[in-house]
This record gives C-alpha cells, sequence and structure tokens, in this order.
C-alpha cells in the first residue's frame, strides 16, 4: 500500500491491511476469535494507537478491532466513490453586489462524507451557496483560495501574502467587499496586520471564522459568513473588521475594528470582543445596525488605498510577572530582536530589578514599549514611581493598544518606516483610542 | 374482531433507553438533576450538513425548510457550556461507560475492542450540535425470559437529549438540564408471541437493569421505542413508551391499526386502483371553500392560508373506511399535517360537514373533474407548508395499496399510537472527532465482572430474607420507584419493614390510580413520615393519610399534612381519659352487650382517634378497661 494511502495506519495494522491488500472504503469482512465483523474500513487518526482497526459497521457506528485478534480479513468490495451530491444550480442575478471571498485556512464550509465519515472543505461558489443557500439572495460571491492553514501556523510573511491578496481585490474595483474566511486563533493578528497593511481602504475588508466547525449542524460558520456578506455589501464603511457572533444565539454578529479585537475566550461563539470600545455594528436578520462608537471610521471610497505590505519579524512580546527574569530580555536582546513589546501589570509597569537589562536594551538602541497584561484600558506611566523611572530609561508607553496589535504593529513599523518609534505613538488605523467610554 | 397475533406474524423488537444514575453527565461534570427553574436562554437556528441536502430525506429537508428557531434554557448546576454547545466535550464518564460494560457482561454480549464515538444527526433542536453523540460498547448476547432466549442486537452508551418544554408554532423551547445525562441503548432481536408474553421481556430487562443499582428510576427515566410488525407490513417505529402497562396496549392497537391498513390495501386491490394517478390533479379551491361557514376555515384564510385539492382516484369511501373502530386513512392524514404544523385536512368521506355545504363539495369534484369514484382531500395552510403538506399527503394515499407505510409514530398515554414523521433513512453517522477513541482492555473487563448484578430473582430472594418480606411484596418493592428509600428507613428505623414496603408500594399505588400526583412524595419526605412514625409523633393509621393530603397539594411540608388531617399523635394520658369518656357515654351498651360492647366502643373511638393513636393499642386499652367493668 502506497504511502499516501496508509489512511493514517501504521505498524502491525498497517502490515496486516498491506498484505490482505485492504485499503480505505473497501467493505471488509474480519474473523476474530468472537465471530465475524462486516464493515467499510475507516481510515485512523495519526495519533490514534496503532494497535487497532476502524470499520464503520452497517448500523453507522464505528468500531476498532484489536489487531491481535484479528484471524482473517476478507475483501468483500472496493472502495466505492460517494456520489457527489448535485449542487445546486445558482442562477447569478447582475444586480447583486459582488464579493470577493479569500480563504485562509478553517472551513468556512464543508462536506460529510457519511460513508467515510471525512470531512472536506467546500470552498467552491457552487459548494459555498449549496452550505448556505441564502447566500445568494445577498451577494455574488467570487471565491479563490490563497492558503489552507491552521491560523495558528500562520506567520507573518502570511500576512504580507493575505495583504497582496486583498489589494489586487481592492484594485480590480469591481468589488463590493472583501471577506477573509480565517482560523479564529489569530484571526485577530491577521486583522491588525492587514489594518496597518492596507491603509486608506475604499472598502470594507471583513475576516470571518467559525469557533464550531463547519461540519456541524451547530455550526456558526454559516450565520458569520452570512452576515459578514451582508457588511460587506451594506455598510458605509470601509475599513478591516473581524465579523463574529455577538452573544451565544444565532442572532447577531458582532463587527469589531481590525486593530481593536482581541479573542478573549477558548470556544465561545462569541469568544472576540471589541476591547476599550463597543463592536461598530451589530448586523442581524439582513440589515447592518451601526452603533454609538468613539471609533471614526472612513466612509466607503473616500480613500485611496496605500499597500505597504511587509512586516520585519524581528519583535518579541514578552508578558511580565511576579518572579519574571530580567535574563529574559536580556536573552531577547541578544537574539538579534529590535523591538520588544512588554505586556507589564496594571498602569504599565515591571519590578525594579528589570531596569539594568531594559537600560542596557535600550542603549543597545533597542525600541522597547509598553502594553498592559490588564487587555482593558490605558498604560500610565506618570502615577507611579515605577513607571517614572522607566520612563526615563526609554520605554514607551502606548496608550491602550492591545499588546498583541501592538506587536503586529511594531513588526509592520520597522518593515515600512525608518522612525518606527515615533509611527508607533501615531494613530493609524484606532490602534488607540481617544476617549474609552464608561 | 379480535385478532390471532400468530397468524399475523406479530414481531416486537425492543429498544430500551435507560437513564443512569451517575454522579455526573456523560460529557460533562454537571449533575444529572432535573432543573427547578431556568435562568437563562439562548436561541439557535441549525442547519442541516452540506451532504444531507444532496440526499433527499423529506424530514430533513422539510426541517430544514421551516428554519425553526430553538430557544434554549439554562439553569446553573445541571448545564454548562457543554450543553451549550459552546466548549468541547470533555471525555466520557468513566462512571457510565463502567455501567454500560457492566449490563454488557450481564447480558452476554461481546464488548467491543475499542469504543468510537460518533454523531447521529438529529436537527429538531433536541441537541444543541445538531446531533447526538454515541458509542457503541457491545454487540450480540441474550436475555433468558421465562424459558426463552431473546437475543441482543447490540448496546450503545449516549447522551440524553434536552427536554421539549414548550413548543409555539415556529418557536421550539427546550431545557438543557436533560441534555448529556447517559443513557444505555439496549437494543433487542424482534420476538413473536401474544403482547403480554412480549411484555415480559421488557419488563425482565428492566428488571434486569435496575438490579445493578446503577440507573435512574422514576417516571422518564426509562423509555422504549418499540419496532411493531406484522405480516406484509414494513416495520413501524413507535417511540417514547414510558410505562409498561402502556406497552401491552400499545402493541394491541399497532396490531390492530397495521391489519386495518392491509385490510385496505386488500380493498383497494380488489378495485384496481391505480394509486400512480392519485394527486394527478392538484387544484387550488380557496375561492369555493371562501364562502364556507366554517371555523376552521376561516382561520386558515384569516392566517393568509390557501386550500390545495387533491384529487384520489378510486378511492369513494375509502378515505373513511373503519375497518376497526377508530382506525381510517382519514385519521392517519389528520396526523400526518400536524407534522406540517397544520391543523386543516378536509377528504370527500367526511364532507358535507364542518361549515362545508354540498353544494361547495360539488364544485369542488368539478374542478378536479372527480367522478363518482373518486374521493378528494383537500389541505389548508399558508402556500408552503400547504405545497408540503399535500406532497406528503399524495405519497401517504399512494403508500395505502401497501398497507402498512414504515414510519416512526409516537405513543399516547392511552396506550395508541400517532404519525410523528417519516421514518429516516439510515443514522447518519459520523466521527466525533473531539474525543479519543477509548480501548476496553480485558483487565477493564475482569475487574468489572463481580459488578454484574445478581439476576432479579435472586435479588428479590433476598430482599425478603433480609427484611423478612414474603415474596411478592418483596418484588413489589424492587419493582417499585422506592428501593432505595425502603431500605433507608428499614435502616434507620424499628418501623416494621413489612409495614413500610407495603405503604409505598400497595397503598402509593392506589392513591396513584385514583389520579394523584405520585411526584411531590420524594424520598425525602418518605423518610420524614416514617421517622416520625418511629417517634411516635404520629400513629400508623396516619401514614396513608399524609400521603394522600401531599398528593392532593392540600399540604406542602408533612408537618402541614399532619396538622391538616389532625393526625399529630396523642398521648397516652390524654387517650386514656378519652376512652374512658367514651365508655361513659356509653354505659348502657356496656351494660346490656359485656364484652360484646367492644366492637362498638372501638368504632366511637376509633371516629375520633384515627391516624391520632395507633389502632391495635386503642383496641387493647378498651379490651382492658372492659374486662375490668365487666368482672
Ligand atoms: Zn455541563
Amino acid at each position: 500500500m502506497a504511502k499516501q494511502d496508509s489512511g493514517g495506519y501504521r505498524g502491525a495494522a498497517l502490515r496486516l491491511l498491506a498484505k490482505q491488500g485492504v485499503s480505505v472504503g473497501d467493505s471488509v469482512r474480519i474473523a476474530t476469535e468472537d465471530g465475524e465483523m462486516s464493515g467499510v474500513l475507516m481510515p485512523r487518526y495519526e495519533s490514534a494507537s496503532e494497535d487497532y482497526i476502524s470499520i464503520k459497521l452497517k448500523s453507522g457506528y464505528n468500531t476498532g478491532i484489536l489487531v491481535g485478534r484479528i484471524k482473517s480479513i476478507t475483501k468483500l468490495q472496493k472502495s466505492e466513490r460517494a456520489k457527489a451530491a448535485k449542487a445546486s444550480e445558482i442562477t447569478e442575478s447582475e444586480g447583486r453586489p459582488k464579493i470577493a471571498l479569500i480563504s485562509t485556512g478553517g472551513t468556512i464550509a464543508s462536506k460529510i462524507d457519511y460513508r467515510t465519515g471525512g470531512v472536506h472543505a467546500a470552498l467552491s461558489a457552487s459548494e459555498l451557496y449549496s452550505s448556505v443557500p441564502e447566500l445568494a439572495n445577498h451577494a455574488s460571491i467570487d471565491p479563490e483560495v490563497l492558503l489552507s492553514e491552521y491560523s495558528e501556523n500562520l506567520k507573518p510573511e502570511h500576512w504580507t501574502m493575505i495583504a497582496d491578496k486583498v489589494a489586487e481585490k481592492v484594485k480590480n474595483g469591481k468589488y463590493r467587499g472583501v471577506i477573509v474566511s480565517h482560523g479564529t486563533d489569530t484571526m485577530h493578528y491577521t486583522a491588525a496586520a492587514l489594518s496597518f497593511a492596507l491603509q486608506g481602504l475604499p472598502i470594507p475588508v471583513v475576516l470571518v471564522g467559525a469557533q464550531r466547525s463547519s461540519d456541524r449542524p451547530s455550526s456558526d460558520a454559516a450565520l458569520n459568513l452570512l452576515w459578514a456578506t451582508v457588511f460587506a455589501a451594506k455598510s458605509k464603511y470601509a475599513g478591516v473588521f473581524v465579523a463574529m457572533h455577538a452573544d451565544a444565539s444565532d442572532d447577531a454578529i458582532a463587527c469589531h475594528v481590525g486593530t481593536r479585537v482581541r479573542k478573549n475566550h477558548t470556544s465561545r461563539r462569541d469568544a472576540f470582543e471589541s476591547i476599550d470600545a463597543t463592536p461598530v455594528a451589530l448586523v442581524r436578520n439582513n440589515v447592518v445596525e451601526m452603533q454609538k462608537s468613539e471609533i471614526k471610521l472612513a466612509k466607503r471610497s473616500e480613500n485611496n488605498l496605500v499597500a505597504k505590505t511587509k512586516f520585519d519579524d524581528r519583535v518579541a512580546l514578552l508578558k511580565y510577572y511576579p518572579g519574571f527574569d530580567p535574563r529574559l530580555i536580556d536573552h531577547t536582546a541578544k537574539a538579534g530582536y529590535r523591538a520588544i513589546i512588554l505586556e507589564g501589570t496594571g498602569l504599565g509597569h515591571v519590578s525594579k530589578e528589570c531596569f539594568p537589562a531594559l537600560k542596557k536594551a535600550v542603549d543597545a538602541g533597542i525600541m522597547v514599549f509598553m502594553t498592559s497584561q490588564c487587555i482593558w484600558g490605558r498604560v500610565r506611566m506618570t502615577v507611579y514611581d515605577t513607571g517614572r523611572d522607566l520612563l526615563d530609561i526609554g520605554l514607551i508607553p502606548l496608550s491602550d493598544m492591545i499588546s498583541e496589535t501592538a506587536t503586529v504593529k511594531a513588526m509592520w513599523a520597522l518593515a515600512n518606516s525608518d522612525d518606527a518609534k515615533k509611527v508607533m505613538q501615531e494613530n493609524l488605523a484606532n490602534e488607540i483610542s481617544a476617549s474609552i467610554p464608561l | 374482531m379480535t385478532i390471532d397475533p400468530a397468524s399475523l406474524e406479530l414481531k416486537v423488537g425492543f429498544e430500551i433507553h435507560q437513564q443512569l444514575a451517575t454522579r455526573s453527565k456523560l460529557f460533562c461534570s454537571c449533575s444529572c438533576e432535573e432543573a427547578q427553574k431556568y435562568d437563562r436562554s439562548f436561541v439557535r437556528k441549525l442547519r442541516p450538513t452540506q451532504s444531507e441536502l444532496g440526499a433527499y430525506d423529506p424530514a430533513a429537508m422539510f426541517e430544514f425548510s421551516k428554519m425553526r428557531t430553538v430557544e434554549y434554557h439554562t439553569a446553573f448546576g445541571s448545564s454548562c457550556l457543554v450543553e451549550a454547545d459552546e466548549e468541547p466535550p470533555h471525555d466520557v464518564s468513566k462512571e457510565a461507560l463502567e455501567t454500560a460494560l457492566i449490563f454488557s457482561l450481564a447480558l452476554h454480549s461481546k464488548v467491543m475492542d475499542e469504543v468510537h464515538i460518533m454523531r447521529k444527526l438529529v436537527i429538531d433542536g433536541s441537541n444543541t450540535t445538531g446531533f447526538q453523540r454515541t458509542m457503541l460498547v457491545a454487540s450480540g448476547g441474550y436475555l433468558d425470559v421465562a424459558g426463552k432466549r431473546v437475543g441482543v442486537q447490540s448496546i450503545c452508551l449516549e447522551e440524553d437529549a434536552a427536554k421539549l418544554i414548550g413548543d409555539d408554532k415556529g418557536i421550539r423551547k427546550f431545557g438543557l438540564d436533560r441534555l448529556g445525562v447517559p443513557l444505555v441503548e439496549i437494543a433487542l432481536e424482534p420476538v413473536t408471541g401474544k403482547p403480554d408474553e412480549i411484555m415480559q421481556v421488557a419488563l425482565t430487562l428492566g428488571r434486569l437493569l435496575r438490579a445493578s443499582k446503577r440507573v435512574a428510576r422514576g417516571l422518564g427515566s426509562i423509555r422504549q421505542d418499540v419496532n411493531v410488525s406484522v405480516q406484509n407490513g414494513a416495520v413501524v417505529e413507535v417511540k417514547g413508551v414510558q410505562q409498561l402497562d402502556q406497552l401491552v396496549k400499545i402493541i394491541e392497537h399497532e396490531m390492530q391499526r397495521q391489519h386495518g391498513l392491509i385490510v385496505i390495501a386488500e380493498k383497494l386491490k380488489e378495485r384496481k386502483v391505480d394509486v400512480s394517478k392519485v394527486g394527478e390533479r392538484i387544484e387550488d379551491v380557496t375561492d369555493i371553500l371562501g364562502k364556507a361557514q366554517s371555523k376552521i376555515v376561516k382561520k386558515i384564510l384569516d392566517g393568509g392560508g390557501l386550500f390545495r385539492a387533491i384529487r384520489v382516484p378510486g378511492f369513494a369511501a375509502m378515505i373513511g373506511f373503519e375497518p376497526y373502530p377508530d382506525i381510517r386513512i382519514g385519521k392517519e392524514l389528520g396526523k400526518l399535517v400536524r407534522f406540517y404544523d397544520l391543523d386543516g385536512v378536509f377528504h370527500s368521506d367526511e364532507l358535507p360537514n364542518y361549515g362545508i355545504t354540498q353544494q361547495q363539495v360539488a364544485a369542488v369534484m368539478s374542478r378536479l373533474q372527480a367522478s363518482g369514484n373518486d374521493a378528494f382531500v383537500i389541505v389548508g395552510g399558508p402556500e408552503d407548508k400547504a405545497k408540503f403538506a399535500s406532497d406528503a399527503i399524495v405519497r401517504r394515499l399512494q403508500a395505502a395499496i401497501n398497507g402498512v407505510p414504515a414510519e416512526t409514530r409516537a405513543a399516547t398515554p392511552d396506550g395508541k399510537t400517532v404519525f410523528l414523521r417519516p421514518r429516516p433513512g439510515p443514522a447518519r453517522m459520523y466521527p466525533e472527532t473531539d474525543i479519543p477513541t477509548i480501548p476496553a482492555t480485558d483487565s477493564m473487563r475482569k475487574a468489572l465482572a463481580d459488578k454484574v448484578p445478581r439476576s432479579w430473582d435472586e435479588i428479590v430472594d433476598s430482599l425478603a430474607k433480609k427484611y423478612n418480606l414474603n415474596k411478592k411484596l418483596a418484588s413489589q418493592i424492587f419493582d417499585s420507584d422506592y428501593l432505595g428509600v425502603f431500605e433507608e428507613i428499614a435502616g434507620m428505623t424499628k418501623v416494621r419493614p413489612t409495614f413500610v414496603a407495603s405503604k409505598l408500594t400497595e397503598d402509593i399505588t392506589s392513591l396513584q390510580r385514583q389520579g394523584l400526583d405520585v411526584s411531590v412524595l420524594t424520598d425525602g419526605i418518605i423518610k420524614d413520615i416514617f421517622a416520625k412514625l418511629d417517634a411516635g409523633a404520629i400513629a400508623k393509621e396516619s401514614v396513608n393519610i399524609i400521603f394522600e393530603k401531599m398528593m392532593k397539594n392540600e399540604a406542602k411540608t408533612v408537618d402541614e399534612a399532619i396538622k391538616a388531617a389532625g393526625a399529630s399523635s396523642i398521648g397516652d394520658e390524654e387517650l386514656d381519659k378519652g376512652l374512658d369518656r367514651i365508655i361513659d357515654d356509653n354505659m348502657a351498651v356496656v351494660k346490656e352487650k359485656g364484652m360484646s360492647a367492644l366492637s362498638t366502643l372501638m368504632g366511637r373511638a376509633m371516629a375520633e382517634y384515627r391516624g391520632k393513636s395507633d389502632g391495635q393499642k386503642i383496641n387493647a386499652m378498651i379490651k382492658d378497661k372492659l374486662q375490668k367493668l365487666v368482672k
């Protein structure tokens, strides 16, 4: 059996299957000491124990049989390809706004093969429409697969790829909005990256993901995608946004500004929250409801796109904690980093034991910025002695910039400006709040 | 007309769903207790996953087309993020898996080498995920029932569904407290025999499960799906049988209904009806019915609905034909449209009626170009639903020629069945990838071997011996919901176990038969009553009175019930004085009858002191006093 269709089997199980010429999807009869079982050979997850063979019984249940107990395997029938469900024919009406959909990973729509239990991404336009038929009522979607990565594997170089792709779609001129489907874990980093890389956007760019995978009937993917599409098509405002469930209900989605959003829960649908701000819009039942907000959004077509899509990844994000070893700062400095974002305590503090290491770093030309691990609120380093001492050393406070946003911004600033220190303190994309509402 | 089950080749298969009495739910640490009230709610919309839309599954398509909004209600302690589908499931409860393995061993079933957790699609809203998590634990095996060996098909461990707490058209409401409670599902091979013999199978299996002391008790803790078929019929699945006495009635009803449908099919064949022509002509008859003096018609029209008439060639007098009382195609159609949230369906055999006149019937007939041999069915409601419903009616009428259609029906409390939904296609299952597979090792099985419950007979014998009960009472207390509390009381008090057992079985059952609410008698309340009896605060006779007061909701607490019944025990001194007074008042009788006055005196005394003091004690005291007087 060739390596690529070992179906996740290893060791004794793989040898047994290879000997019998059986591969995943074949109907088999397996005899053991206790009698016989028939079913379809299922793939094994790579992490599962290699001592078993998985089959799907006629009842639909999967079960594992210990290889050591198997007396014989008989192939009854070769694997049949499941007949693909006919994609519904959607007649595209010219009247609907055109939306570009760039997928980067995570499956916003998927199909299940109930015969094998396999889940496949559904990414073509017709597959998307048959997965979320209502989409066709709101927009004509132009999908493109750019990346296929779990979001934890994305790097700054991927932000560049995504930004370039979005810029291409924007420059095309025919799209009313761009949707980027994205794994949720680092979606807010990418949102911040696009916010800095693509300034002056004339249309909305909306990142969307799912906290529950789209292979289940309760997935949040469809509603997120649907209302994100409505926002992209109908919003009067341009910029980079993240659109996800507003609460536990399948009702409204909240649209967050790309630099002000954070994933604040491991699993809830409403994991994404705007920090120091309310979401700028809620979308429900095809209607965009703009919210009262201190954030100033650019109107559609008000600006021209300035794409600066490079990032310099020599930026470290260090979180301070009691017992924090100042040598971590030394190591970071020695490792060639150009900027350090500190996540200090409270208003922007670290212990005085860190002072010498910080001074050494600053003197070596490394930019050290201060954000707060409190997540909500602004740093203010003139209130206490520690803060004043840190300012004297040369640390630069970043107001209420979210530490993750600050890290992304520093990477961008280093790659695109000669005066990153100055750029970091300017408000480019609503990453700094003028006033924080109560 | 009575039917012989053997001549019909009656076959019944059981699928028993038994809730387990585990400390926590199957996939999280929440309690399995029922919530007293709900604190929060959220709404969801489920959609079938894509491949489902590819295949034609009328039930799933309809559910989707309704895009039902489902409202979930949660209560602190009984549900968490897992039930809300806001957090991945935790590992399978060890206790629940152990119990499923013990049942497998008890049923001589072959345990799987490795247990895989599956997702079985259910998009009616009863699961927040849109699927039920279930796993096959064992297959094969047998159960011996009165000398007959009944085969076991499979033993699965699965999560219970959320509890339906309301269904306003369009919004279905569920409580999440029941979602995730572990259930063991045991499917038996179909058996033949008389309905009451078949019931023995369910009874025996239920007893075996209860003997483990690992299962939940009380109403709703065991539910039975019953597959019933007769010769030349399809398998009909009846869901939600909760009580055994209901079961016999349901099997009898299904036997009769299915035979009735076969009789109708034979008549249709005799008439050489061509069912492919059913529904060839469907007309909008809203204008004709619009003039009807019918409440139902008015209601539908006011709601913006319309009426579709279906021509049913050759069916004249057959839709209303009843081979058995109340069994007719017309009734099946009525229940069928309920599935589509409609209630307006009429057929020509029952018209003119319901404010629809002979002229209107004639107008419909002529619109349909129907002849005297033809029947028609009219369905009314919102356009999309009426369309779905009329398609379903056509399919149902076409199926009439084959007798019994395969479908899922619901058990009614009075032992009948009603159409619930078309029978789903093969279960759509795919792996639950959030939870790793579980190896069921030999050492695991060996460790559980000594936990396999003893047989029901052995347990009843040992109960009888331990508490000095006769075998009938021992089996009654075992089969009741009160075995646990009985054993506690017997261990805790000096009250005679026979007395406790008979109160908890015969007396409670007879109060229940009067229609009283048995659920108010919690274990805590029952223990309180017997503790008070043990302490002499109430008399034996009061126990039943207190039960009754509480079950009638005339008292909220035991103390209130005692007060309401005037049942607080009186002291010996007070009783002594009282009896002296009664004897004084009846001195004439005493003088006349001597010792024989005892019964008169006893009657008077009990009228006054019933429930306040022990009858035997009163009897002894009066006897003693009489003896002294007569001497
Ligand atoms: Zn829970």
